[in-house]
């Protein structure tokens, strides 16, 4: 049998004709019609993958995966008001969740109080909690154990503040720092280069990251300091092979910070965890879920000279990819969650959170953030991919492309050392100018019919099923505001400017900047006026505008 | 509009939301559709973009937002726009904006709501025949 010429033919075969477009994945590699045992010739099975739970981590980090414990569960517990959100948590855990991701209103993500004039129509927006002032974190995690439920705040600039009200509740209520879990994404690198919820420059917000990271390193060693996210960077249109090397060299961004802060390696990088999209490839996922470890943890022993191996494992949260959902024949977002999901899964995930199918068009309704809780029990439960570890090892596709997937992140690395490091390729747009071409390379394939989106630009329909959407409630800003008013007037004056002094203070100066706003928010201050405060010293960051 | 002149539009995002990616794509798919893209950029408020629109002598006025506070911040800068007697001024709009809210928003003027899933040639093809009457 001719070999080569089977090939061949295999390869020339076509069933769809998208011109140079035909079989390319998210991330513009061609994918070839077979892959064998010549894909992964040069794969040492030994080093290369290793065994699960052993360095470098291909197979996953755990030696039992999810034999012993399926992933974790994570779904949105957010809602506009504290004691809202608190009942929903309450909810989502009655009904399985494993764990909770709270989304900050646009307000608060802002570092603006409730009733800043520029908070006006936005205050509970997006699904967000909005939270001024230790009063409200008192409400959001009234009855919940801050030792046993691991929440994940989706919160990045105004992370250290939110840290604060944390902290400060769970002194409160006699509850140990040392035992306090969760997760502050707490990543302000990828702000700049995509989410853009920025206040300040690059370095002092770098300098708050620190400060944060020390923080956690001293005083809650089960707390996750820093998420690094790779999810928005995909989410604004940077492709898969872009989001793993931007997010990855964000992270050896912080490891270098963390070091430079007089920290050493093994102290705070085992603390360090990831957040990564699930798109809708579904093998170009697993090969980046697996390239990311890999990556990770050959840098961290070679370059950082990490001795610890949990240093070097890379542990991650994923989420179903909100970009790809329709607006058109929503439901049809059930489908495309379930592959993502599972996709996920098979590459290897801590955590996961699944998407509503009605979130292209709004905030989700009760039923259909349920119906996505139940997609990862099904997962779970009745799929049987959880009873074997890391099933896709050894198949010549997924390893080949998760070589390439590595090859290709170094290209990457080398073009942001090339521009100085990350802070200064992100001054000089390069990220901006990365992501915005994707973007737009993305939609000119989905209008020209070059990328297939089902209900869309294939079987669309003109008549559209209506789904009931989640009202917004529009009483509650006017009480969120009259609720703040009163708080800031039955509080000690002098007090409040007191410790506003004292964080001008610290933020002229180089000490942790910690102890400070724990007094601060015990003293009732609030964060818009924490935030308004470090304005004044740090300065506000504009970006040039790049499309 | 005078013919022969290029369409001159300001794209704006209105809001504390920073959600670019729509943004973006629809201002680089005018600008190479031949008109003049003016971007105001992020975080804007209705009288910057008010204000921004008559000292560009701009002909239409491209909002996006997929915060849910378009019934806040559209009448708004509908209101500024005729305090400054620039109602001839087109504003259309997009984003994340559910289908029982296009009525009212086009009831204070609003030209059209592009919502997602919105090919950009339908954005062009729009301001081309609306812009040319």
């Amino acid at each position: 049998m001719n070999n080569q010429k089977d090939r061949e033919t295999i390869e020339s075969g076509h069933r769809r004709s998208n011109g140079e477009d035909s079989f390319k994945n998210l991330s513009g590699f061609k994918i070839k019609a077979l892959y064998g045992p010549e894909d992964i010739s040069h794969l040492n099975p030994e080093t290369d993958l290793g065994l699960p739970g052993e360095y470098p981590f291909t197979r996953g980090i755990h030696k039992t995966m999810y034999r012993e414990r399926p992933w974790t569960i994570r779904q949105l517990g957010s809602l506009d008001s504290p004691s809202r959100a608190n009942e929903r948590i309450r909810q989502l855990l009655k009904m399985g969740a494993t764990g909770i991701s709270l989304c900050l209103d646009m307000p608060t993500i802002m570092g603006k109080d409730s009733d800043d004039p520029l908070a006006e129509g936005e205050v509970g927006s997006c699904g967000g909690v909005a939270i001024d002032s230790i009063e409200d974190m008192r409400n959001l995690m009234e009855g919940i154990s801050l030792d046993e439920i691991s929440i994940n705040f989706v919160s990045n600039s105004q992370s250290a503040v939110l840290l604060a009200m944390f902290v400060a509740v769970a002194e409160e209520r006699g509850v140990p720092l040392e035992k306090l879990t969760g997760t502050m994404q707490n990543d302000i690198l990828k702000e700049y280069q995509a989410q853009k919820s920025y206040y300040f420059p690059p370095r002092p917000s770098m300098r708050l990251t620190m400060d944060t990271l020390s923080f956690c390193n001293k005083f809650l060693p089960r707390f996750n300091p820093i998420s690094i996210s790779g999810y928005h960077l995909a989410s604004a249109g940077a492709t898969p092979v872009q989001e793993l090397a931007f997010t990855l060299a964000n992270g050896f961004t912080y490891v270098e910070e963390g070091i430079r802060a007089g920290l050493s390696v093994d102290s705070f990088a085992p603390r360090l965890s990831f957040f990564f999209k699930a798109h809708n490839d579904f093998f170009e996922n697993i090969a980046k879920f697996r390239a990311a470890r890999r990556i990770w943890a050959k840098t961290m022993r070679e370059r950082f000279g990490a001795k610890d191996r949990r240093s070097c494992i890379l542990r991650m949260h994923a989420q179903t990819s909100g970009s790809s959902l329709t607006a058109h024949q929503a439901e049809n977002n059930i489908i495309r969650v379930t592959t993502q999901a599972l996709s996920a899964v098979l590459g290897g995930t801590q955590s996961l959170h699944t998407n509503a199918f009605d979130e292209a068009v709004s905030i989700p309704t009760a039923r259909s953030e349920k119906l996505a809780l139940r997609t990862q029990q099904i997962i779970a439960g009745e799929s049987g991919v959880i009873n074997t570890i890391d099933p896709l090892a050894g198949s010549y596709y997924v390893e080949a492309l998760t070589d390439q997937m590595e090859t290709e992140c170094y290209k990457y690395f080398n073009e942001i050392e090339n521009l100085g490091g990350v802070i200064s390729a992100i001054e000089k747009g390069y990220y901006a100018r990365i992501i915005a071409d994707s973007a737009f390379r993305y939609q000119e394939k989905i209008e020209k019919g070059k990328r297939t989106v089902v209900g869309l630009n294939e079987f669309f329909e003109e008549e559209e099923i209506d789904i009931q959407l989640r009202e917004a409630d529009p009483g509650f800003e006017d009480e969120k505001v009259s609720g703040l008013t009163d708080f800031k007037k039955n509080r000690d004056h002098a007090l409040v400017k007191a410790c506003l002094n004292d964080i001008r203070d610290v933020s002229q100066g180089s000490d942790n900047i910690m102890p400070a706003l724990i007094k601060a928010v015990k003293s009732c201050v609030t964060l818009g006026e924490i935030i308004g405060v470090m304005k004044e010293v740090f300065g506000e960051y504009r970006e040039d505008y790049i499309y | 509009m005078s013919r022969g002149r290029k369409k001159r539009i300001l794209i704006a995002k209105p809001g504390l939301d920073g959600h670019d990616r729509g943004v973006k794509v629809v201002a680089r798919a005018l600008r190479n559709a031949g008109m003049e893209v003016i971007y105001a950029g992020l975080h804007q408020t209705p009288l910057q973009i008010v204000s921004a629109a008559i000292d560009e002598d701009v002909d239409a006025i491209g909002l996006s937002i997929l915060s849910g506070a378009h019934n806040t911040i559209f009448p708004k800068i509908m209101s500024f726009l005729k305090d400054r007697g620039a109602s001839d001024i087109l504003v259309f709009g997009g984003g994340t904006i559910p289908k029982k809210d296009l009525e009212n928003l086009k009831s204070l003027g609003i030209g059209e709501i592009f919502t997602t899933g919105t090919d950009t040639r339908a954005i062009i093809d729009y301001l081309n025949t609306t812009l040319e009457r």
